[in-house]
């Protein structure tokens, strides 16, 4: 039983690709025919798009200098393969289909943002999906507006987080050691191999975002219960020495 | 040995701190080794972390009974038809090819603490220079008047999961409309403490999908209330309304016997009869910690707070259900929690890493109907006498429908997690 394996063919019928066996002509006229699917007939309007992508901001830039952070910048996305940023930490599931022939285009893109963990089994993306057609189609619209920008010179290197955001832990460098030990709390529902299953992926993690993410909890800015509960006892240092560790690690 | 004074252990510390005075690893010949009993939630981990961490520097054996686990946790899942018994069954090849340990399968039957040797059921021994207890729970049977291990064959306890759970869901999903079901509940202290009311969820929701809504389920229970008793009770109100009836003792007056010749279970005020009698007992710690001394008068093992060290035995420690964890509840969480504390501090003893400050945690998950899930958690820290709550959360009733389906799609994502963290991945 390998559902990968069906999901697989699924998706490489639907993007008109067959990896390694097309050449570029026919890739770009398959890509052509697929925008042209009666399905996508619908307008997306990239003005609502905007409003839709407040929901993915927190972890995806995208246009004029866009960074990575808890997810790649989205800058050239249309006509990429998957997992290509040079730098970022995918899973190894994102990747390997990047390597068999997924392209993000407008169906590819739908289709893994309806339901990002059954397009992409092993996706590190914390994302339950977007049910709604519409709103898909206009952020769609919205990210192939900007995603033509481009990106900043070095987007992995970390970027514009305000330190004061994430408290005193922002300024001291952790000790992933320490944070190893402490990491045993969190391995117990969050997946040390990245997987997102239901519970966010923390793996690789950059620091700024990593470090805000727990001082939000900790301050109650952020609302989730166990998380609230995780963070309420941890200090400074014992903060710090998670982002260290979690940023240490490669999804597999 | 019944028990060890403080004042004794205290000496039998001073004495072992002498021999420790060199390294443990310095002056053993060969590696130092760490024996678990019990593949469970605690000790699985337990095996895992200490091979995991300490590498080459430790031989690492983890003794069951069982080739297969099947998590408690979850079951009751199963028991509603969200899952397969197979998605919660799990096995030890990936403890032994992926981090070297050395699985044993077979029956733990007592420990010679004096020769520091596991003596197996067979007869062979293994020796340990640490020991890590992981038994879990035994059902005091008795503990509810006419009922025994054979009577558990007609009304099951279901609450060691394996064949049980399945005897159980058999028992369910024959039951027709109109029929009654009667759960006695356990009292206090017990493994997983929503657990039966989850279960009766569970069980009402099979009878609900079947339009089955005259059936009955009826709980006789010794405590007068339980874990997270207004939650249950608003769902059941909420999507079973006329199917789960509760007693408390105030009601039923106390239970004088149960009768599976008849499916009666008689209590001072009235007898009930079932179609279906699911009697969860009393319960101790696995057999084998009352056999090597581990166990005080409670049943259960008491510990260092600390470490999860027995408090009779210094090469011993006690995790899971089997162990007294202060406020900590018996969960698998929680074991798996203990175990990690365990394992540092075994290594600590044997390789002499660096063992840090003791810190534990829990949250249990609970399903009332699809998509309608909530939990209960706590962190826990050391103190002199116990291991104490320091915060701690709980679902609230009245909540949208949107957090409680998040829920339990975060208990979902739990089990992938724990698991992994369990048996390795």
């Amino acid at each position: 039983m390998t559902p990968t394996g069906r999901r697989r063919s699924k998706w490489i019928a639907q993007s008109g690709l067959f990896a390694g066996r097309l050449n570029v002509r026919t890739m770009v006229l398959a890509s052509c025919l697929t925008l042209s699917a009666p399905a996508l007939a619908q307008e997306g309007d990239p003005a609502k798009g905007e409003k839709v992508f407040q929901a993915c901001k927190s972890c995806h830039q995208v246009g004029a200098e866009a960074r990575n952070g808890v997810g790649p910048h989205l800058d050239g996305l249309f006509e990429r393969k998957a997992g290509a940023i040079e730098g970022f930490k995918y899973s190894s599931a994102m990747k390997k289909l990047g390597e068999d022939g997924l392209v993000w285009n407008d169906f590819t893109l739908d289709q893994y943002l309806e339901k990002p963990r059954d397009y992409v089994p092993g996706t590190r993306m914390s994302f339950r999906g977007m049910k709604d057609k519409q709103d898909r189609t206009d952020v769609i619209a919205y990210l192939k507006a900007l995603s033509q920008e481009a990106p900043a010179a070095d987007p992995t290197a970390s970027g514009t987080a305000r330190p004061e955001i994430g408290g005193a832990a922002m300024h001291l460098e952790g000790d992933p050691e320490y944070g190893e030990y402490l990491s045993s709390e969190c391995v117990t529902c969050h997946q040390i191999s990245g997987r997102a299953d239901g519970i966010p992926s923390i793996i690789g993690w950059p620091r700024e975002p990593f470090i805000r993410a727990l001082f939000e909890y900790k301050t109650n800015v952020r609302s989730h219960q166990v998380m609230q509960n995780m963070t309420v006892n941890l200090g400074n240092e014992e903060i710090a020495a998670l982002a260290a560790y979690f940023g240490s690690l490669d999804p597999q | 040995m019944p028990g060890i004074s403080r004042r004794t252990f205290g000496m039998l510390m001073g004495a072992g701190a002498t021999t420790l005075a060199m390294p443990y690893y310095a002056r053993a010949q060969g590696k130092p080794r760490a024996v678990v009993i019990g593949g469970g939630a605690g000790g699985a981990t337990a095996a895992r972390y200490m091979a995991k961490d300490a590498g080459e520097d430790l031989d690492v054996t983890l003794i069951e009974a069982n080739p297969k686990y099947t998590t408690c946790f979850f079951s009751n899942l199963y028991l509603g038809g969200y899952r397969d018994f197979d998605s919660i069954t799990h096995g030890y090849d990936t403890l032994a090819s992926n981090y070297g340990i050395s699985v044993v399968n077979g029956m733990a039957d007592s420990v010679d603490r004096d020769a520091k040797e596991v003596v197996m059921a067979d007869g062979s021994k293994v020796p340990y220079d640490r020991l890590i207890v992981a038994p879990g729970i035994d059902l005091i049977y008795d503990s509810v008047p006419g009922y025994s291990e054979e009577a558990a064959e007609i009304m099951p306890h279901s609450w060691k999961a394996g064949p049980q759970t399945q005897l159980l869901k058999a028992k369910l999903d024959a039951i027709e409309n109109g029929q009654q079901i009667v759960m006695v509940a356990p009292p206090n202290p017990y493994r997983c403490p929503p657990g039966p009311y989850e279960r009766v969820s569970m069980m009402a929701h099979v009878l609900k999908e079947k339009g089955f809504t005259d059936a009955k389920i009826i709980i006789i229970d010794p405590k007068p209330k339980f874990s997270k008793q207004g939650l249950f009770t608003e769902g059941w109100e909420k999507h079973y309304p006329g199917m789960i009836e509760w007693y408390g003792p105030d009601v039923h007056g106390g239970i004088k016997s149960v009768n599976p010749a008849t499916g009666e279970v008689e209590t001072d005020f009235d007898t009930f009869k079932g179609e279906l009698v699911n009697v969860i007992p009393a319960q101790k710690a696995g057999m084998i910690a009352a056999r090597t001394g581990l166990a005080n008068e409670s049943g259960f093992c008491p510990i260092d707070p600390k470490s999860m060290r027995s408090s009779a035995d210094e090469n011993i420690f006690v995790i899971g259900d089997a162990s007294i964890a202060g406020d900590m509840p018996k969960s698998g969480f929680s074991a798996n929690s203990q175990a990690k504390v365990a394992a540092m501090a075994v290594r600590g003893d044997l390789t002499g890493s660096k063992v840090f400050p003791a810190k534990y945690s829990n949250t249990c998950w609970s399903l009332i109907e699809t998509n309608d899930g909530v939990k209960v958690g706590a962190q826990y820290a050391p103190t002199d006498e116990k291991i104490a709550s320091t915060s701690s959360f709980i679902s609230q009733t009245g909540e949208d429908e949107a957090l409680r389906q998040a829920t339990y799609e975060e208990s979902v994502g739990w089990y992938k997690g724990i698991t992994a963290d369990i048996f390795g991945a």
